[in-house]
């Protein structure tokens, strides 16, 4: 009997490590993250670093402000064409796709997820970039082709989310509007869609998320200027390709400072983690 | 009574007295007309919509069949023998030693991230107490390390891994960077698993005088098999395309590791396939090898998405039969 129960609690003692250990890895990286970027930011001066526009590691001049601008442009200009799209595909795929077609497309977007981010940037070098360039002025490299590129790859990300949360609506709300008469799409777009809007708010979110921290797509198609840049023409670089961009030759300051670009995407990417929290709670909530 | 049916009743009713008074007769008809404009605008909204709907999934459908198509028709010529061979020069841009260095990565890489997710996945499921406040704690952190993106747990790994263990560049340093890296994927997918198996399973271990353990690992574990093969399929995934997590942890030497050095492997720096097809990319000197590259690295994500498919059906009918 005792033997049994020293087996029992060792047992026990090991599924509590090892659900420990995500709290340590969650402690660990933040610890080291914040021990290497926080002392360069001190001294390069917050201020200077958040909003300087200049960015020269060879004059020891660190100001990430245009990275940042770039990350924000670059992320909206993600969801201006990723979220019509995918909503709409997911509306599709709970409430209009025949069983045949859904049974087609559903695998397909869940390809879509599992495409290796380096193969969307090399299609986005050798196809969006040419295509900007013979049309459009500028190189091609460009705001416009990461954002078009990035809103293909949040895709499945704001598709999958958004379906679950629509299919878990009631049948019962969709049955009531047609019995009140409506048509089936107005039905779906008048009570289905805005019961299931906590759902495909974070579904957003999420797309927000994986928009910003990308970064190898990114970096083969937008330029990597480091300007803030005056037009969707105009190349970018976002922070987290001024870390992988740079971080293979940095040393000192310069490497600090990388780091802290790495503590400042970090510090967004916790924002809009707690936010998708937030909104999935009231949703929980509600319902 | 709405005034609609009223007004239909007044109709009906004069109608079949068959001495219709003019007055009703021309309200009757001015409802129609109006709810018949009202009617057709509603047609063309619904029809607009609906266009809109279809256009969505058009445009997801004909992206992806566009992108496959495009590096398929692009890749599939040039994948010559010489790209598979043992060892990379710069004439060959041979991908092989980068494909056997991916299989390497994402074997160790699982090898840590399975036992801990799935260990981790069963102490929430199987035994921690109701709102207990540790569980809360790691609920928080594994939502938090699923939204990190790849660059940060790249960054991580580099100064802990390699700088502060002093591992160098090395395969052990990536592999461990990603083994954190897709920890939440497996947890998840097991914990899902785990919570779908109905409790009469426990209850049945329970009452033949198991214990929670021997329970666990006989009753709730197998039938969740399924589950956790879909998460670990994903997380494999995610470790074969990785690069941001790589490049600064793993390096880019296109080598597979001595294995005669024995434990002195696990610290050469290798690429993994991403990677390969990254350099390649970015050097742009070897065009066609890149797509067939993209070729090789988009037919391991399909025939992983189809085990992962096939793992799932397999849940579903397992719970189905049972």
């Amino acid at each position: 009997m005792s033997h049994v129960h020293v087996k029992e609690g060792i047992a026990k003692a090991l599924f509590v490590a090892a659900a420990g250990i995500s709290i340590l890895a969650v402690a660990l990286i933040c610890v080291f993250l914040f021990a290497n970027g926080v002392p360069a930011i001190a001294q390069i001066g917050l201020p200077e670093f958040l909003f300087g526009t200049t960015w020269r590691p060879a004059n020891d001049v660190y100001g990430i402000f245009p990275m940042i601008i770039g990350s924000i442009y670059v992320t909206a200009g993600a969801m201006v064409v990723g979220v019509p799209a995918g909503l709409l595909c997911a509306i599709f795929l709970s409430r209009f796709a025949s069983g045949k077609v859904a049974a087609v497309l559903k695998p397909g977007v869940e390809l879509l997820a599992g495409i290796p981010s380096v193969v969307y940037g090399f299609f986005g070098l050798v196809v969006l970039v040419p295509f900007i360039r013979n049309n459009m002025p500028g190189n091609g490299m460009s705001l416009l082709a990461a954002a078009v590129l990035l809103g293909i790859m949040i895709l499945p990300t704001i598709i999958t989310v958004a379906q679950s949360s629509l299919d878990a609506v009631p049948k019962k709300y969709y049955e009531g509007a047609l019995a009140l008469g409506a048509d089936h799409e107005r039905s779906v777009f008048r009570v289905v869609v805005p019961a299931a809007v906590s759902g495909i708010m974070a579904a957003v979110v999420l797309g927000v998320g994986r928009a910003i921290g990308e970064t190898m797509a990114v970096i083969m198609v937008a330029g990597n200027q480091t300007i803030i840049p005056e037009s969707i023409f105009n190349g970018v670089r976002t922070m987290t390709a001024n870390i992988v961009l740079e971080m293979g030759y940095a040393a000192d300051l310069h490497r600090g400072a990388l780091v802290a670009t790495g503590v400042v995407l970090f510090v967004f990417i916790l924002l809009i983690t707690m936010l998708f929290n937030v909104i999935k709670k009231r949703g929980e909530l509600k319902s | 009574m709405s005034p609609k049916l009223t007004i239909a009743y007044e109709a009906g009713s004069a109608s079949a007295a068959s001495a219709p008074t003019g007055g009703i007769d021309r309200f009757d008809a001015l409802y129609r007309s109006v709810e018949e404009r009202h009617r057709k605008k509603r047609r063309v909204i619904s029809a607009l919509l609906r266009a809109l709907v279809y256009l969505g999934a058009a445009v997801t459908a004909g992206v992806l069949a566009f992108l496959v198509g495009y590096i398929l028709v692009n890749g599939v010529p040039y994948l010559t023998p010489s790209l598979f061979e043992w060892e990379y020069t710069s004439d060959n841009v041979s991908l092989m030693p980068a494909l056997v260095n991916t299989l390497l990565m994402a074997a160790l890489s699982l090898l840590m991230a399975v036992p801990v997710g799935v260990g981790s996945a069963i102490y929430l499921v199987e035994y921690a107490p109701r709102g207990s406040r540790f569980v809360q704690v790691v609920r928080t952190t594994t939502e938090t390390l699923q939204g990190i993106p790849s660059i940060i747990y790249g960054l991580f790994g580099m100064l802990f891994f390699v700088t502060a263990l002093h591992w160098n560049l090395s395969l052990l340093a990536g592999a461990c960077t990603l083994a954190i890296m897709v920890l939440p994927v497996i947890m998840r997918t097991t914990e899902e698993a785990l919570l779908a198996v109905p409790d009469a399973y426990r209850e049945g271990g329970f009452g033949l005088g198991a214990g929670r353990l021997r329970t666990v690992f006989r009753c709730v574990l197998p039938t969740a098999v399924p589950g956790i093969l879909g998460g670990v399929i994903l997380a494999l995934g995610r470790c074969v395309g990785e690069v941001a997590a790589l490049i600064f942890t793993a390096g880019s030497i296109a080598q597979i590791p001595n294995v005669l050095e024995g434990a002195g492997a696990l610290f050469d720096s290798t690429r993994t396939l991403a990677v390969h097809m990254y350099v390649l990319a970015s050097e742009g000197l070897h065009v066609n090898e890149t797509y067939a590259t993209a070729v090789v690295l988009l037919v391991m994500v399909v025939l992983l998405n189809l085990l992962a498919t096939f793992a799932a059906k397999k849940m579903n009918k397992g719970g189905k039969d049972d």
